[in-house]
């Protein structure tokens, strides 16, 4: 679905609206539009009616490392200290049943909860999901006080532990605030997929799939209907809208 | 003025107490300059990462602000419960409380990444969170005992001085439990996620706060030579101080028999209590041996539990203890990996199925320290300015009748 | 009693040396003759060619914080996009050639020279970028990852992967 007709002939703001949105238009030309996602229109915001969600297929997933430097690339996060102190918005897990010994690796990133502790604990009220079930670090208010860190299940999160310089204009990020991944929300508002999804898809695997699982005509949704998913950490009861199959 | 009451400024000292109050500038200076070296260059200069997300700041903050809550007791123990022979200390016990809050909270603030943005942990409010509440309890909790000391110092107020110490009670207890729920609502970690650390905060605040008191007026009597405490008042302490000690113990055994049993937290509890490398060994070493076993001993040694120098070894063991019990809490229950994946062995370039290794810098140790030596500093300058110290007592005089008359003329 | 006058005695000398020293400064400053010069904001080709900022620019002198602060707030929390007070259209439009970034486009010389002069320290920039988004530079087509996902991409579309 092409976007440029629904954008308003606001000449004037087109013109101020230059670089970025430009460089957007010009992705969305190339046309990756797997899933029927659009942009959103100008000025209308993130819907309730949407429930972004990610399905992870472990049989597919192999043990590469694509999701995880697309994401890098796409956001600009990397770590020059080589320990626990480097952020990491999506990494690749190894699992080895204990009894089996049955071997997966599967990527692990912020699950975007509908009931996100990370957001009930934050002090400040940083920690935010968003309409459309994205959960997002509002970093114009978040303190740096890690307590969302204590509360995620999952290990999603990062503090930005050092100075950061040459972000990416639409993925600011800085030191002293907390950090995950925004299941490339900027992507999504612009009517693409999330970087990794792409990357996975693009590399001949496909063991992401995206898209709004509360349409029911979309192809996560009766992907989800017809296997069984697996969510982690099942027993909190946060219902992430991220869901893993074949696990 | 002066004459009629039974209190008095700290004045006469010597060049020891000038000496510590140094000690304790420098440290603060030292602290400083250690919280802006972490903010300047990034946690990564830290012990701290992403999985052990708080660390050495937070053991000083938590226990100070804990012990501010203890430091309390003192006060309560008088107006609440009508114990007179504790009515001497109230306005001490009440200063020193709000130093050590104040303490714990300096540390706590300069960990922040964002120490800038300290207006936006002011103004805006997620009160969904156990640590918004938090930041209302302590400024309620400096709020309620400004105005409790308030009723004990101002002679037409001190009618209401009862009913101030009620409420500054029940602040304190609500308190306390608020900062046991910040580790109790974790519901992802194992270590954590139960009620009891309330209680167990609650138990352990009585006894950091009653050491804190011992020690700063067994400072005060070494600085003045005089004498504060009669035997009679020693006596008390040293069975209160058992008695706390004795509820913590019962309440950590409660919590890890608990966690024993069920079999999902075997792997937790192993890690807390015997694999866990330096956790285990502070738990025993530090947390028991040294903070209750030690004490406990000391105190109720029929000789040597009844001197000074008794009760303040066992205060500064306790103290010590509480720190180790901290550390293995905070650091302990952060280090031992998330289970997201129960029944695999999971591993990844992150923090996936390790124990995590912290060791903590040298910026974050002096940044805690000079917690403990805000509180001290802010309660000596106190004792300086207001009349906190209650006036020394003759050695045969019994004490009982003076706080009797007092609290005869107030009422 | 004593020791109670020595405080009052310090306190006033305190007291007094501040005052004094307020007097000083303030004396200085007005015995000066030269003022701090007004700020003339470096004007970048994009913004000179415009013949209007998205607002008038008396307008977007006084109000652009509020401006910004409200779109943050309505971008970041409810996924508005394509308004017109971003700060990436801000440092798009506005930025210039920065010898400090390697003759990259910045808003650091249009952004800093008022709000040195007026004294006011923004936070913007420790975690927006302050380079403009040239497409020259950072264009996706060039990047060699770019080029890598538009090879695989033709590799899916051959294989009749976008249904």
């Amino acid at each position: 679905m092409s976007t440029s007709n629904k954008q308003t002939a606001d000449l004037a703001r087109r013109r101020f609206l230059s670089g970025a949105v430009a460089l957007g238009s010009v992705s969305i030309a190339s046309g990756f539009t797997l899933y029927t996602a659009s942009a959103r229109p100008k000025g209308e915001p993130a819907s309730s009616k949407i429930r972004w969600g990610l399905l992870i297929d472990t049989g597919k997933c192999e043990d590469c490392n694509i999701c995880v430097e697309a994401c890098k690339t796409e956001n600009g996060w990397e770590g020059h200290r080589g320990n626990l102190t480097d952020p990491q918005w999506i990494r690749k897990v190894g699992l080895t049943d204990k009894r089996t010994g049955k071997k997966q690796s599967l990527p692990v990133m912020c699950l975007h909860c509908e009931y996100p502790p990370c957001v009930d604990v934050c002090p400040v009220g940083a920690s935010m999901k968003r309409a459309d079930g994205i959960v997002l670090v509002d970093r114009h208010l978040c303190i740096g006080c890690r307590y969302c860190m204590m509360a995620c299940p999952y290990g999603a999160r990062s503090f930005v532990h050092e100075k950061v310089t040459n972000q990416k204009p639409y993925m600011p990020r800085g030191q002293g605030t907390v950090e995950s991944c925004t299941l490339c929300a900027h992507r999504i508002d612009d009517g693409r997929i999330p970087a990794c999804v792409e990357a996975c898809t693009k590399s001949g695997r496909e063991a992401m799939l995206f898209g709004d699982l509360n349409d029911p005509q979309s192809a996560i949704s009766k992907r989800i209907v017809q296997v069984s998913t697996t969510k982690l950490r099942a027993d909190l009861g946060l219902e992430p809208n991220v869901r893993y199959v074949n696990f | 003025m002066g004459l009629r009451d039974n209190y008095h400024r700290l004045v006469d000292h010597g060049p020891f107490f000038f000496a510590l109050m140094l000690a304790h500038a420098l440290v603060i200076l030292l602290g400083l300059t250690a919280a802006y070296y972490m903010e300047h260059n990034g946690h990564y200069v830290t012990g701290m990462n992403n999985q052990v997300v708080w660390g050495m700041p937070h053991v000083f903050a938590v226990f100070l602000i804990v012990a501010a809550s203890g430091a309390l007791n003192v006060a309560s123990i008088s107006s609440v419960f009508n114990r007179l022979a504790y009515k001497r200390f109230a306005r001490l016990s009440a200063i020193l409380a709000v130093s050590l809050l104040a303490g714990g909270l300096f540390v706590l603030l300069l960990d922040l990444g964002r120490v800038d943005r300290l207006i936006i942990a002011m103004t805006s409010y997620n009160f969904k969170s156990i640590f918004a509440w938090n930041i209302y309890l302590y400024t309620g909790f400096f709020a309620i005992v400004g105005i409790y000391l308030w009723t004990m110092m101002e002679k037409r107020m001190n009618r209401y001085s009862k009913y101030a110490g009620y409420a500054a009670f029940v602040w304190r207890l609500i308190l306390t439990t608020g900062t046991g729920s910040i580790f109790g609502f974790l519901a992802a970690r194992e270590a954590y996620d139960t009620a009891l650390l309330a209680p167990l905060f609650i138990a352990s605040s009585f006894v950091y706060g009653l050491a804190f008191t011992v020690l700063v007026l067994l400072t005060m009597c070494w600085t003045l030579g005089i004498t504060l405490m009669d035997k009679e008042f020693v006596q008390k302490v040293r069975g209160l101080l058992i008695i706390f000690t004795v509820t913590v113990l019962y309440f950590t055994t409660v919590q890890h028999l608990t966690n024993i049993y069920a079999t999902q937290h075997h792997g937790v509890e192993s890690y807390l209590l015997l694999t866990g490398g330096v956790i285990p060994a502070v738990f025993w070493g530090v947390q028991i041996v040294i903070g209750s076993i030690l004490p406990l001993l000391i105190l109720a040694h029929p000789t040597l539990g009844l001197t000074r120098h008794g009760l303040s070894l066992a205060s500064v063991l306790l103290l010590i203890g509480g720190l180790g019990q901290m550390y293995v809490i905070i650091i302990g229950g952060q280090s031992y990996p998330l289970n997201i994946f129960p029944g695999m062995e999971a591993t990844s370039s992150w923090i996936d199925g390790r124990f995590a290794h912290y060791v903590p810098s040298l910026a974050e140790i002096v940044l805690g320290v000079s917690g403990i030596s805000i509180a001290m500093l802010a309660t000596a300058m106190a004792l300086k300015v207001l009349r906190f110290l209650p006036n020394p007592i003759e050695e045969n005089n019994t004490s009982k009748n003076k706080p009797e008359a007092k609290t005869a003329g107030a009422a | 009693m004593t020791d109670l006058r020595q405080t009052k005695t310090y306190a006033v000398l305190t007291a007094a040396l501040f005052m004094m020293s307020l007097l000083f400064m303030a004396g200085a400053a007005g015995a000066g003759e030269e003022r701090v010069p007004l700020p003339h904001p470096a004007m970048s080709e994009k913004a000179q060619k415009a013949e209007n900022c998205v607002a008038p620019v008396s307008e977007m002198r006084r109000y652009h914080m509020q401006y910004l602060k409200h779109q943050r707030v309505e971008t970041l929390r409810k996924g508005v996009r394509g308004n017109p007070y971003s700060l990436k259209s801000c440092v798009n439009c506005h930025a210039v050639k920065d010898k400090a970034a390697g003759g990259a486009r910045t808003a650091d010389a249009f952004c800093s020279s008022c709000h040195k002069y007026a004294a006011v320290t923004i936070d913007c920039f420790s975690c927006h970028t302050n380079k403009a988004a040239d497409r020259k530079k950072t264009s996706a087509v060039q990047s060699p990852v770019s080029q890598l996902a538009a090879h695989l991409e033709k590799a899916a579309k051959d294989r009749s992967l976008l249904k």
